[in-house]
């Protein structure tokens, strides 16, 4: 019989083994690298040739929550969702062939909008790998260019080691979606492990510069001898969690900001330097007075076209100052005259230390001239229209009012998003979850679960238009399923709203198949056991949206909204910023 | 020898719209699907890859791309730079002809009564540099290495004689003042980026550096 000293020797012993080395399958070896990577949540779909690491998963359960979506396109989605609010890395799972293949348009999307993710994908046996086997596709070479690294793993003694260089890509430097293909062999192959080691350094990869304080200095002398300074801010803001940092640069120099719609939330809707939107739909004095500022300041954002409208008329008369991550950004769509590449999170706080304590009170006040103009012509009747008709905006005034901006919203893509971008309050970062460049209509139902999961202390809203709601509702099932508290928000207008406006008023209102019809989305949802109503009319709004947010666990709401109302301002396309239309 | 200074390409012109001849060199991880990686990077923008060379470079497990492109200094500065951010590159480099040393080599194969009958070969191997490679009863192979049009002017050449297989190798080159990678490797190694690594100055002087 062991003495209890020997006991606690042998338990100490395998202990120091099991520090050290572990025999187990590739699936296992996949699993506890996932652990250690601090991975508590993964969306995924299982199938044939991801078996083994399910059947690894089942034993697990006590560290790893599996979510199991209803279409792989919903597991990448929600994990963006879940990145974008959590700040962590988005794990996904599926199967070989079509499961894979149903994440390349949620890797477009996180590759686009930098969102980072670790996809694990199944693939046949390594002897089969060329031979069409069944649900056998080329994984890597379909993704490659929508991932920002990718690899296939044939043996299982890689998986450790390429697991951890999937995190450290996935989520250094510019973040984005990572994919690993694991051939089934390599799931069911044994090896003794060595302990897992994260991984801190590629040499053939530079995630981030050591900053150049001269070009630090270049830009504070171009800051402080400006006149009429504007500082445009996006997403980088927020995934250099250099949010405070941001804030300190402005408020010490006055300059006043506007956001891309991957950006807003950095600071405060309310922030008195935060002077709104830019872009396609945004708000009418940024656009504007962007061809009238002298030095134009470009944090973590990457002129996307959408922002610049017509680009040998944007900002001209400006110096340009862009600060990036990632190298490829500066000069590509605007030429920059001081490129300071860099992480936000180190340069902001040296810029702000160089940079005159100022206020542009004069320069302010026409952002505010604007806004008066924007708020009389275009928000007024939107926030509060005098017709029968709801307008979108009034519901985000609504939820505004009851949430008062600490409620996450997450879009789907259209009319709704603009209006949802326009007018959502936002008092906290992470935010406003939303398909910026990629424009993925589909995106908001999966992604508001994910989102939930990200920040599960947080109201989610999930605000969707009826076209984009009948892309992804499979996933009101995991909603089900796993009791997500999505609230679900319809802005139905019978219509495809955006591509509508646009056939209204660049195609002679020629209406092609816009025209698209709903089921009873409520009945619907009433079939996933979710609860929820429709309105459409005015007094009943109010206490439907509180009905919503209060209720415990999920709910649909489905608010009727003029059929054609069109998102102001705007600025067509092919046309300059400064030549922005109210109406 | 402070060669590094040099190897940066210096557009002679101000014209960043006017096309020429570009050689890319990249300097990549030796791993599968890298090749594709780069290609879509051209594809993508619906730009021709003249030649692509892939071969190892003079250090053990690095390889290393030639590419030839006609294009503006514009394109090609924004191309360098999407590819350098490819995780597995380490290093992009991309200059105009006149800034590197070029080869490309080429292989002929014409029927040897034709050509013994009616060319003086003598003066084919001297005119035109060509050595022989084979010679047998039905068919002789000749080569050529050299620029483009020395290899096409022996196409010429042969063409009455009929030539029976044509074939041209992709461009090698070396940059004239390069002084190869191995202490550029030594950096990339390094833990923390130093300051030779971080060659960000083109960031405000784009038109005087080469690189990213």
């Amino acid at each position: 019989m062991e003495t209890a000293q020997e006991t606690i020797q042998a338990a100490e012993a395998k202990a120091e083994t099991s520090a050290k080395t572990f025999k187990g399958t590739g699936s296992q070896a996949l699993l506890n690298g996932l652990i250690s990577e601090g991975v508590h949540t993964i969306f995924g779909y299982p199938g044939g040739a991801i078996m083994p690491i399910y059947d690894a998963l089942y034993d697990y359960a006590d560290q790893l929550t599996h979510i199991l979506v209803r279409h792989e396109q919903g597991g990448i989605h929600a994990a963006q969702g879940f990145a974008r609010t959590s700040g962590e890395v988005g794990v996904v799972f599926a199967t070989s062939g079509p499961g894979a293949t149903n994440l390349v348009t949620g890797l477009a999307d996180a590759q686009i909008d930098s969102t980072p993710l670790v996809c694990i994908t199944g693939q046949v046996f390594a002897h089969l790998l060329g031979t069409d086997a069944f649900q056998e596709t080329d994984v890597i070479n379909i993704t490659t260019p929508v991932t920002k690294w990718n690899y296939q793993v044939t043996d299982a003694k890689e998986i450790p080691e390429v697991l951890a260089k999937a995190f450290y890509i996935a989520k250094s430097g510019r973040p984005g979606p990572v994919l690993i293909d694991i051939t089934k062999n390599a799931q069911l192959q044994v090896e003794e492990f060595a302990p897992y080691i994260k991984c801190n350094h590629i040499r053939s990869y530079r995630p981030k510069p050591k900053v150049r304080v001269q070009y630090i200095e270049e830009a504070a002398e171009l800051i402080n001898a400006a006149k009429k300074p504007f500082v445009l801010f996006g997403q980088g803001v927020i995934l250099g969690k250099a949010e405070e940092d941001f804030k300190a640069f402005i408020e010490k120099s006055g300059i006043p900001a506007a956001w891309t719609i991957l950006g807003e939330g950095a600071i405060p809707t309310v922030h008195p330097l935060n002077v709104g939107m830019l872009g396609m739909h945004g708000n009418y004095g940024p656009n504007v007075l962007t061809n009238e500022c002298d030095v134009l300041i470009a944090i973590g954002m990457r002129f996307d076209d959408r922002v610049t409208g017509r680009l040998d008329k944007y900002a001209k008369q400006a110096k340009i100052i862009h600060l990036d991550i990632d190298p490829a950004e500066i000069d590509k769509n605007v030429k920059a005259d001081v490129g300071v590449w860099g992480d936000c999170k180190e340069t902001l706080p040296l810029l702000t230390n160089l940079v005159n304590a100022n206020k542009h009170e004069e320069w302010l006040a026409k952002f505010r001239d604007y806004n008066q103009q924007e708020i009389d012509q275009v928000i007024t009747p939107e926030l509060y229209p005098t017709s029968d008709e709801m307008t979108m905006g009034e519901v985000l005034r609504n939820i505004n009012e009851i949430c008062g901006g600490d409620a996450i919203i997450v879009t789907d893509v259209g009319q709704h998003q603009m209006v949802a971008c326009r007018y959502a309050k936002f008092n906290h970062t992470r935010s406003n979850v939303t398909s910026g460049g990629l424009g993925t209509m589909g995106f908001g139902l999966p992604a508001a679960i994910g989102a939930k999961y990200g920040a599960p202390d947080k109201t989610v809203i999930a605000i969707i238009g009826d076209g984009g709601f009948q892309m992804t509702p499979q996933e009101l099932g995991t909603i089900m399923q796993f009791g997500a508290a999505v609230k679900i928000l319809i802005l139905n207008n019978r219509f495809l709203g955006m591509v509508r406006q646009w056939q209204q008023l660049f195609h002679d209102k020629r209406y092609s198949f816009v025209n698209i019809t709903s089921p009873d989305f409520v009945a619907l949802a009433k079939a996933y056991y979710i609860e929820g109503q429709m309105v459409d009319t005015r007094a009943n709004l109010r206490v439907a949206l509180e009905t919503m947010i209060n209720h415990e666990g999920s709910y649909l709401l489905e608010v009727m909204v003029g059929r054609e109302n069109n998102v102001f301002p705007m600025v067509p396309q092919g046309c300059s910023v400064s030549e922005i239309r109210l109406k | 020898m402070n060669v590094e200074n040099n190897i940066l390409h210096q557009p002679t012109t101000p014209d960043f719209e006017g096309k020429q001849e570009y050689n890319i060199i990249v300097y990549a991880e030796n791993r599968i699907g890298l090749l594709n990686r780069i290609a879509i990077i051209f594809s993508k923008r619906k730009i021709n890859i003249e030649s692509l060379n892939s071969s190892a470079s003079e250090i053990e497990g690095i390889h290393r791309f030639n590419i030839v492109i006609t294009e503006s200094y514009e394109v090609v500065r924004k191309l360098a730079r999407q590819i350098e951010k490819q995780v597995e590159v380490l290093k992009v480099y991309y200059n105009t002809d006149d800034e590197i040393i070029w080869q490309e080599l080429a292989l002929y194969k014409v029927s040897t009564d034709e050509i013994a009958e009616k060319v003086t070969v003598e003066r084919l191997l001297r005119q035109y540099g060509a050595s022989a490679v084979v010679i047998r009863k039905d068919y002789t192979v000749f080569a050529v290495t050299g620029h483009r049009e020395e290899t096409d002017a022996l196409v010429k050449a042969l063409e009455p004689y009929e030539l029976i297989e044509f074939v041209r190798s992709a461009r090698v080159a070396i940059i004239k003042d390069s002084a190869g990678f191995h202490e550029k490797l030594k950096e990339f190694e390094a833990f923390e980026p130093g300051d030779e690594l971080v060659e960000n100055e083109f960031l405000a002087k784009g038109d005087k550096i080469f690189t990213m």
